[in-house]
């Protein structure tokens, strides 16, 4: 049944690509360019260079939104081109080049857009900053990093745009860089990632192993045509989660995103929430082809998925800083979109990364706003904002809502959509990929996810904003460059989600043609009113335990649990504890040991009896033999010249007479010996 | 006239100039007697011409040719002698001895 829509669906007439899709390579290419301009003259012009962002970004995403037509409806056209970047071993030639689909068509307006609003918002929040334009530089690097990601076309390009966002990411977490606490931040989040960027790169070496290729689409169709062993395809696909679960945090290495909330509340927006982290998930989207190949690695994605997303909101409830309650959240949400692609409901993953993307965004801006008024990150100083802030607050509602799941918010749909279909896998009705179990694991946990992360969002809204102000200083409505983009993303918090409603056949899914499910109506009545009930609850328990806010924190009286929440399951304490420590302390130390008397010894040795030998050859070869050649040739020839040089009287007379006597020699000689 | 004795001729002029090369003191008279042996030469060319009829008269513009290459060399040669004896006032050439080790 699947499989006849399908053909239906791949027989449909594929739209011509318009000039912008054709050249998609431009959209990245804008804010490299304004990275080159605002840096060389972004200090000189009256606005820091913002001005020159702000434009550059505004003309990406109209591109954007160009390309994104040639896709709505769905049938969209595949563009791949590619420059040679330079030729390697075994005939290979590596491209430099584009990879336009469905995929990449909506990853582009997310991003552009995304960035465009926090540019706009950040001069604001950054105004006065002292490394504005240095600011300013380093987004739009992200930006086209980010842009780079997502068009590249094979996988050592893809990996460029991966650690440049990488490198950005780092940048901008540590933009505060006078604190030790930001630094410390920054260095954490770049090596956490980095930590699963080594089975990244391992991953992409194994597929060139099996395949000869980087180019994804070669890859991807060998994949589809079964022309890859399935174990090699597990290990793929698992070393490449590896890389996923570094970038998009997923457990157990999540630990990074709270604490990259050291950065600038505009950066935590654009990069640790809408745009950057999801660049694990778009990767296992990309290569789609290769995780269906094998049920192992989609399980894995799934219940890894799965843990992530309940752990994460558990520890979002019991945060009293209003951004690391938002991180755990986005770490919970992109876990969503990590156990829909597990379940092999690439599209829903897909629609929920572009829903996300604007409630995210949102709420952070929103965030940011509020703690550029009250001057602190912490809910516990706030409260009472909702009549100062009027727009702050609105728009963070409707961004909670549509986090919430709340009909008929962005959230409700695509949410809605990965809780169907990991059901539908469990039931095993339409089931494509996946271990029915593991369907069923998705479902419960994502029912229970989204109760939680109604209750821990209802938490944050009614510390924040209901009740009594419980802060110092006056706090006041943001400038109308910060509550613009919160009304723009407001509204596209709301409208977002339409071009997913499941009575759309040739909606969001078919746009998007990931893999998996294809569009079929998979509302279902009761699941929609479980799950509506279910943010319902947890909305309707955060506003019965928090407002009025209360004089202890109410969970305490979870316990032993809330202790454990309290200190993130003791895992950063493990790390730090477990690996950092024994490393640095023990095997560094016996390392310093091994390498001063062992390696420097061996060293100091093999110098010692090289300098010896070279002595010894010095003396013996080198003085007696090379120099001694030398020199006797030299006496020998002043000993010889010393007689012959009577020859050389002078006398023109005695060589004319000794030129006529060889004359005659010769003469005698031609005519008497060799006549 | 036999060919015999004009080479015999040739020989006689060419030791004389031997003789006067390796034996007179004065570079002038060096020099008079480098042009007596080159003169015995043009003599033998000569006569070689004449005995062998050759219509092409090689032996004669040889002749010619070394006229006129002793011409040069008795004017190059005079200017040497010229200046050797401004600097050391002698053209003695076993006085002119500047190239000994």
């Amino acid at each position: 049944m699947v499989a006849a829509l399908f053909a239906q669906e791949a027989a449909g007439a594929t739209h011509v690509a318009n000039i912008v899709t054709r050249n998609a390579w431009i959209i990245p290419a804008i804010p490299a360019i304004a990275v080159v301009l605002i840096w060389a003259l972004g200090k000189r012009l009256p606005r820091g260079g913002s001005e020159i962002g702000i434009i550059g970004m505004l003309a990406a995403a109209i591109l954007s939104y160009v390309v994104l037509a040639n896709y709505i409806g769905g049938n969209g056209p595949l563009v791949v081109k590619q420059l040679q970047w330079f030729p390697f071993g075994l005939g290979q030639k590596l491209g430099l080049g584009i990879r336009m689909d469905g995929l990449t068509a909506i990853m582009f307006p997310v991003v552009t857009t995304v960035s465009l609003m926090v540019q706009i918002y950040s001069t604001g929040y950054m105004h006065g900053e002292k490394r504005f334009t240095w600011y300013y530089t380093a987004l739009n690097l992200f930006t086209g990093s980010m842009l780079l990601l997502v068009v590249s076309n094979n996988l050592l390009q893809l990996l460029v745009g991966w650690e440049l966002v990488g490198i950005c990411s780092y940048l901008l977490i540590g933009f505060w860089w006078e604190e030790k606490a930001n630094s410390d931040a920054a260095i954490k989040a770049f090596i956490t990632t980095k930590t699963g960027d080594i089975p990244f790169l391992i991953g992409i070496f194994v597929l060139f192993a099996s395949t000869h290729t980087f180019d994804i689409g070669q890859i991807i169709a060998k994949a589809e045509a079964h022309q890859i062993p399935t174990i090699t395809l597990t290990a793929a696909a698992i070393l490449l989660f590896g890389g996923a679960v570094g970038k998009s945090a997923q457990f157990p290495l999540y630990v990074w995103l709270p604490d990259a909330m050291a950065g600038p509340t505009p950066v935590s927006a654009l990069i640790h929430a809408a745009t950057m982290v999801t660049a694990g998930v778009f990767l296992v989207a990309r290569m789609f082809p290769v995780f269906e190949g094998s049920v192992a690695a989609m399980n894995v994605v799934a219940i890894i998925g799965a843990v992530t997303m309940v752990l994460a909101a558990l520890l979002a409830m019991v945060q009293d800083d209003i951004k690391r309650v938002l991180a755990y959240s986005t770490i919970s949400q992109l876990a969503y979109m990590m156990a829909a692609l597990g379940v092999g409901a690439g599209n829903a993953g897909i629609f929920h990364l572009y829903t996300h993307a604007w409630f995210k965004a949102l709420l952070f801006l929103g965030a940011g706003s509020v703690i550029h008024s009250v001057h602190s990150n912490n809910m516990s100083e706030m409260g009472g904002l909702r009549k100062v802030m009027p727009t702050t607050y609105w728009t963070f509602v409707v961004a909670t809502l549509a986090l919430a799941g709340i009909f008929p918010f962005a959230g409700f749909w695509s949410k809605d959509e990965i809780l169907t279909e990991a059901f539908r896998v469990g039931y095993g009705s339409t089931a494509a990929h996946g271990t029915a179990w593991v369907g069923y694991l998705v479902y419960g946990v994502g029912v229970l996810t989204a109760f939680l992360t109604a209750f821990y969002m209802s938490r944050a809204v009614h510390l924040t904003f209901e009740g009594e102000y419980r802060g110092a200083g006056h706090p006041h409505e943001s400038p109308r460059a910060m509550t613009l983009p919160l009304q723009i993303l407001g509204v596209l918090s709301v409208v977002a989600g339409f071009v997913g409603i499941p009575a759309w056949r040739h909606g969001f899914a078919a746009w998007v043609g990931v893999g998996g499910e294809v569009k079929v109506s998979s509302a279902n009545f009761w699941l929609i009113a479980i799950s509506l009930l279910v943010a319902l609850g947890g909305l309707y328990l955060g506003r019965r335990l928090y407002m009025p806010a209360p004089a202890t924190e109410p969970l305490e009286r979870l316990g032993w649990f809330h202790t454990l929440l309290v200190n993130k399951y003791y895992l950063d304490d493990f790390y730090m504890n477990g690996i950092v420590k024994p490393i640095r302390d023990s095997i560094s130390q016996a390392m310093y040991w091994l390498n001063q008397n062992v390696f420097d010894g061996a060293v100091n040795g093999a110098a010692a009896v090289t300098r010896a030998g070279a002595r010894k050859l010095y003396d013996n070869v080198d003085q007696k033999v090379i120099d001694g050649t030398v020199n006797a040739v030299g006496i020998g020839t002043q000993d010889g010249s010393r007689f012959l040089r009577y020859i050389q009287s002078g006398d023109v007379q005695r060589y004319a007479a000794v030129l006529f006597g060889g004359v005659a020699v010769l003469v005698l000689l031609f005519t008497l010996v060799f006549r | 006239m036999s060919l015999a004795w004009v080479l015999t001729l040739g020989a006689f002029l060419f030791s004389v100039g031997v003789y006067g090369v390796l034996a007179r003191k004065n570079a002038v008279l060096v020099l008079m007697s480098i042009e007596l042996m080159l003169n015995s030469v043009n003599i033998n060319l000569i006569a070689f011409n004449a005995w062998f009829r050759d219509s092409a008269a090689v032996g004669q513009i040889f002749a010619l040719f070394i006229i006129t290459v002793a011409a040069a060399e008795v004017g190059v040669g005079l200017a040497i002698v010229l200046l050797v004896f401004r600097n050391r006032k002698t053209i003695n050439v076993d006085e002119v001895d500047l190239l000994k080790w």
